[in-house]
């Protein structure tokens, strides 16, 4: 878990959570939450340093989080946003 | 700038829902900054839009059809050429090249350039020529057979499992999940555009294409990915966004290198959930979505009218990546006049 998750690094994310990834030319949206994860992401933080900070803004439960991050990472993965190695 | 007067003559026309690339083609050339041109439309039908947009084409005049053979053709491009002096010819439909082709002498002799691809070039990357293309040039194609013979259908599953694409010479593909639908679609297909009908192995994944120019040389004046959006009941691009996508321009670069094409191109490519790039087709024309490049900073209808007219090119070096073409249909009203003056005198 002290992995960090990398981003492919030319995809787009828009401040208002439009996801482009020029290579397929697919495009996705998240919502807010999703769109401050995915900024988390981006700036290469570990996972426990970005579970602390949405649990310490919103109300979830550390072991909630842990499992609807792995989720979200797991659409990514498939989405084929994120390197092959990583997560 | 003063910009240089030239005409340009063009077919393709047919901005219909199955678009030719005419009206495309054009809309580069009249935005280029080089030429001022005057734009000649060669049409084969009435009803072709294009002959009708008077924004956008001159004049209009009837060509005869490529089956009616290169002298009746010639002898009308030498009437047009007489009265408009025709600097660059360009056609756009595969189904004409061949004959534009073995006139582009003749042609010459009378003042008017041509860049098109070469009889070589031409006749191996034909779709029943395509499993050899891909052998002799190291690219991934679908297994494909080329079939004269309505029966053969009987044995297709000697060489193919169910579905399969079956497609037509020049246009038309379907794909087809058993030998009932195998045989309507050999059926509907010949009868439009002939024989051979080529059976191709159908390979699962997106469907994307490159549009390209080559110089003839094996240098890649120009090249630009694209990823279709919305696909119509044709399996035509209704819309499609520009791409930044290495291995297809590799693909490209290389078969252009190889091939030494010259003229525009439109390669078909199928992209794999593993990322394999699979060639299904390549046209030796620009696209009906080649203003997409232009509106992505590559100007290739410009670029090819230099080429013909001799003139150095220097290759694109970028494009905008995410760029969205969005087609849209339009009424025009025309009076019965115009399409009197088509039909009647052939010129418009």
């Amino acid at each position: 878990m002290k992995n960090i998750i990398k981003l492919k690094t030319n995809i787009a994310i828009s401040e208002k959570g439009f996801v482009f990834d020029p290579t397929t030319g697919d495009s996705y949206t998240v919502n807010a939450i999703g769109l401050e994860i995915l900024e988390m992401i981006k700036q290469r933080k570990v996972f426990v340093k970005i579970s602390d900070m949405i649990t310490a803004k919103y109300d979830v439960e550390p072991s909630s989080f842990e499992q609807y991050f792995f989720d979200f990472i797991a659409v990514l993965k498939q989405m084929q946003l994120i390197e092959n190695n990583d997560a | 700038m003063h910009k240089k007067q030239i005409t340009v003559a063009l077919s393709g026309l047919n901005n219909i829902d199955n678009p030719g690339p005419g009206i495309p083609v054009i809309r580069g050339i009249r935005e280029s900054n080089i030429f001022e041109p005057r734009i000649i439309g060669l049409a084969y039908e009435n009803l072709e839009p294009g002959a009708y947009m008077h924004n956008l084409v001159n004049k209009t005049y009837k060509v005869p059809y490529p089956s009616d053979g290169v002298d009746a053709l010639i002898e009308r491009i030498r009437y047009i050429n007489d009265i408009e002096k025709i600097d660059v010819l360009i056609p756009n439909f595969d189904s004409e090249l061949f004959t534009f082709m073995k006139s582009a002498d003749i042609l010459k002799t009378m003042g008017i350039a041509t860049f098109l691809p070469t009889f070589k070039q031409f006749e191996e990357r034909h779709k029943s020529n395509l499993p050899k293309f891909g052998k002799k040039y190291n690219v991934k194609v679908p297994f494909s057979i080329a079939l004269t013979n309505i029966n053969d259908i009987d044995n297709l599953t000697d060489d193919f499992e169910y579905p399969v694409v079956v497609k037509g010479k020049f246009y038309d593909a379907n794909i087809a999940y058993s030998k009932e639908q195998a045989l309507i679609y050999f059926n509907k297909i010949s009868s439009k555009w002939g024989l051979p009908i080529i059976i191709q192995e159908f390979i699962k994944g997106i469907e994307v294409n490159v549009v390209a120019l080559g110089d003839g040389k094996g240098n890649t004046i120009g090249a630009v990915p694209m990823r279709k959006q919305y696909i119509t009941d044709k399996g035509k691009a209704w819309s499609g966004i520009t791409l930044d996508n290495k291995n297809m321009l590799d693909l490209t670069h290389k078969i252009i290198t190889d091939t030494q094409w010259r003229g525009g191109m439109e390669l078909e490519l199928i992209k794999t959930s593993e990322n394999e790039l699979y060639l299904i087709e390549i046209n030796p024309r620009l696209p009906a979505w080649v203003y997409l490049a232009v509106g992505a900073g590559q100007n290739l209808p410009e670029a090819l009218v230099n080429l013909a007219m001799g003139k150095f090119v220097k290759p694109f070096s970028n494009y905008e990546v995410g760029k969205i073409f969005i087609r849209y249909s339009y009424d025009m009203i025309c009076n019965v006049d115009e399409f009197q003056e088509l039909s009647i005198n052939g010129t418009l």
